[in-house]
């Protein structure tokens, strides 16, 4: 199906109107006109920093999205492979660096190299892709409640490696000082620097896979969705399939993780256990399963929700750190699941539409209503 | 058979290294078969839930947090009584109010979406799950606490020794409820005329459905068989471990384990399979390292699901097609 006029460039239209959007928003904190921060257009709830930790799990959630909405193959575990990316970013670009690689080989590793961190981040790409095909295959043979259990498994695992990987992944302490990106002599730090990286990374990760899921294998995917027999029968390779799309998430997921490292300098396991990836299943569930726009929403308004609820739970419970939100969001989980399944986004797009129309009809005269009613 | 061996080999070289006899051995089963009992329990539930509605309930691991955090607040009420009674009563109150809250879990949350997609019904539960675990958070905040044990009455358990080996006296209760429970799940299936319409449920809901039995009230009476089986396994368990609001997400997951290995549509295959996690999961965490302990149940899990998806008792074909 060629789309005619605009609409075949409707992606990247829609893609630079969101680069817009984050430009301003970046612009507003580096220039500060008029002298306000960023924190102030939202009466202080929402700091820039949350708007990076946005970006990072957006870029997360979209491979999520095509892997859950898409393709229909649940997963409750991809923070497992978040936690790769970063964990493969942060020891090669700190301890393996200085101990291992340049104990057995003295000096091959330079300080001076501003790309080994950026060539550390495609080899934790190579390296989640790569454990992600090799037991994709198996995992994905698995359907409903037998995959969300099997990617649950996976993700305990890798989480549980990582704990208890000693020195090697530093425990529950994980690794510290993992260094800034640079590009020559170019830091990408402060912060402003760092939110337009992440976003570029976003945005193409967005563009690139609304571009996937408008192609053959986007339409072969939601085939599967519907009824893996039906898109076999019809010569869809679905084993093969499922796993790309599969192997393409965890890639994601991989780029974010790196980022992450890079951002927070400090890695350790708490973010990358079952409640993580939760987290992500609910940002994916509330922008939308099958909606791509919507994993920036649905990831931004998890963070509201959660940034909201620590500012003002923090003197209601006692103890527990930092858990407030799953209160609410068992229930908004549960809520968006029974009444909406498809979404915030696919909601707002309905309600839109509902609106388009109602202002359309009054435009027309009530005979044509009429018939319009009784055909 | 040829893995079978090679795994009892690797288990005995890990278990040599570290200068175990027998002793440490039978301690080890022991303990894993205390703590498979409760995995036992759990998985109970599981395949109550699933055969009558075809869902897997990920909110059983909340029944067993809130049976045990619900004891122990009745337990803690300063009420005029002697304590052996007031224990009992905390008992019966955390197993009968989280019953009640599995029939709202249902009928709240899984009759509205009876119709959705597997994947919304996993959702759900998995969100119902996370919602009961942040009430006991908002209720009862992130500390740990004691119920007494049921034989001292206190929170020194008793212990009997014999030859080096140690059983805590808790474990009799455990072993004694799970054993009640079955006989009471076997009576309740084979001779009571509800019993007998949930298994015609199980068999084939349509025909169930024109002989007369509303599926309905079905599902929500297994929600609540499977709401009381978990808090059971809560409740009996917490003497040996301290209830804290987060603990029913590893004994959920086990559980579920637990039941994928007997079948996932088969009770004494839940049975077998809770126990025989529990033994498998303690004695490699023995010869291993404690951390590792809940590797060891999913590496079970993914062995499991690749190679025997029917469960490794057999008969779980069914489970298979869902």
């Amino acid at each position: 199906m060629q789309r005619q006029g605009w609409r075949r460039h409707q992606i990247s239209i829609g893609i630079g109107v969101f680069a817009i959007v984050i430009f301003l928003l970046g612009w507003i904190e580096m220039a500060r006109p008029l002298g306000f921060e960023f924190s102030d257009v939202t009466g202080g709830i929402v700091g820039f920093d949350t708007l990076i930790r946005v970006g990072l799990l957006t870029i997360v959630v979209v491979g999520l999205n095509m892997l859950m909405g898409h393709a229909g193959q649940i997963s409750l575990g991809q923070a497992g492979f978040y936690a790769i990316g970063a964990y493969v970013s942060a020891i090669m670009t700190t301890r393996a660096a200085s101990r291992g690689i340049n104990v057995l080989f003295p000096g091959v590793i330079r300080e001076e190299w501003w790309w080994w961190p950026w060539l550390m981040i495609l080899a934790g790409m190579v390296v989640t892709g790569g454990i992600a095909y090799l037991i994709g295959r198996p995992v994905l043979r698995l359907k409903g409640h037998y995959l969300a259990m099997g990617t649950l498994g996976v993700g305990l695992i890798i989480f549980v490696l990582f704990r208890e990987g000693g020195t090697f992944t530093g425990a529950s302490d994980g690794v510290g000082s993992v260094p800034r990106l640079c590009i020559g002599s170019f830091e990408m730090w402060p912060r402003e620097r760092y939110y337009f990286l992440v976003w570029a990374v976003a945005l193409a990760v967005m563009w690139l896979s609304l571009n996937i899921v408008n192609s053959r294998v986007g339409r072969g995917l939601r085939a599967i969705e519907g009824s893996e027999l039906a898109a076999q029968t019809m010569g869809v390779d679905i084993e093969k399939f499922k796993l790309q799309v599969f192997v393409l998430s965890t890639v994601y997921a991989s780029i974010a993780g790196s980022l992450y490292a890079h951002y927070q300098t400090l890695v350790n396991p708490t973010p990358f256990g079952f409640v993580g990836s939760l987290d992500l299943v609910i940002m994916a569930a509330l922008g939308g399963l099958a909606s791509i726009w919507g994993a920036p929403f649905g990831v931004g308004i998890v963070y509201v929700i959660k940034e909201v609820l620590r500012a003002r739970l923090q003197t209601l419970l006692r103890g527990a750190g930092g858990e407030h939100e799953i209160i609410i969001f068992g229930l908004l989980l549960v809520l968006i699941m029974i009444f909406m399944p498809q979404g915030l986004s696919y909601a707002a797009g309905k309600a839109f539409g509902w609106l388009r129309n109602l202002s359309r009809r009054e435009r027309k005269n009530p005979i044509d209503r009429l018939t319009e009613k009784a055909t | 058979m040829a893995a079978m061996v090679l795994l009892v080999a690797i288990v005995l070289y890990l278990g040599h290294a570290k200068g175990f006899g027998p002793v440490q051995y039978v301690q080890l089963i022991l303990d894993g078969v205390r703590g498979g009992s409760i995995y036992a329990l759990i998985a109970l539930g599981f395949v109550v839930v699933f055969n009558v509605t075809g869902i897997i309930n990920f909110a059983q691991g909340g029944f067993v947090m809130s049976g045990a955090m619900l004891a122990v607040a009745f337990n803690n009420v300063d009420l005029p009584l002697p304590h052996a009674l007031q224990l009992a009563l905390a008992v019966v109150f955390g197993v009968a109010v989280t019953t009640v809250i599995g029939a709202l879990v249902e009928r709240l949350t899984i009759f509205p979406a009876r119709h959705s997609h597997t994947l919304t019904l996993i959702i759900i539960t998995v969100g119902v799950y996370i919602f009961m675990q942040g009430m006991a958070l908002l209720i009862w905040g992130a500390n740990a606490y004691n119920l007494p044990a049921f034989t001292t009455l206190a929170l020194e358990d008793q212990i009997l020794r014999s030859g080096g080996i140690m059983l805590k006296a808790q474990s009799l209760w455990i072993w004694g409820t799970l054993a009640v429970v079955l006989v009471g799940l076997y009576f309740f299936f084979e001779r009571t005329l509800v019993g007998k319409a949930l298994r015609a449920c199980a068999i084939n809901r349509r025909a169930a459905e024109l002989m007369g039995i509303n599926p309905s009230r079905m599902s929500l009476l297994s929600f609540a068989m499977a709401a009381a089986l978990g808090a059971i396994g809560g409740v009996v368990l917490s003497p040996a471990t301290r209830p804290i609001y987060d603990m029913g997400l590893k004994l959920g997951l086990k559980g579920f384990i637990a039941a994928i290995m007997g079948g996932m549509v088969s009770s004494p295959g839940a049975v077998v399979g809770g126990i025989l996690l529990g033994v498998l999961e303690n004695v490699a965490a023995g010869v291993t390292r404690a951390g590792f302990k809940d590797i060891f149940a999913f590496v079970v899990l993914i062995l499991i699901l690749f190679f025997r998806p029917q469960g490794i008792i057999g008969g779980g074909e069914r489970g298979v097609e869902q």
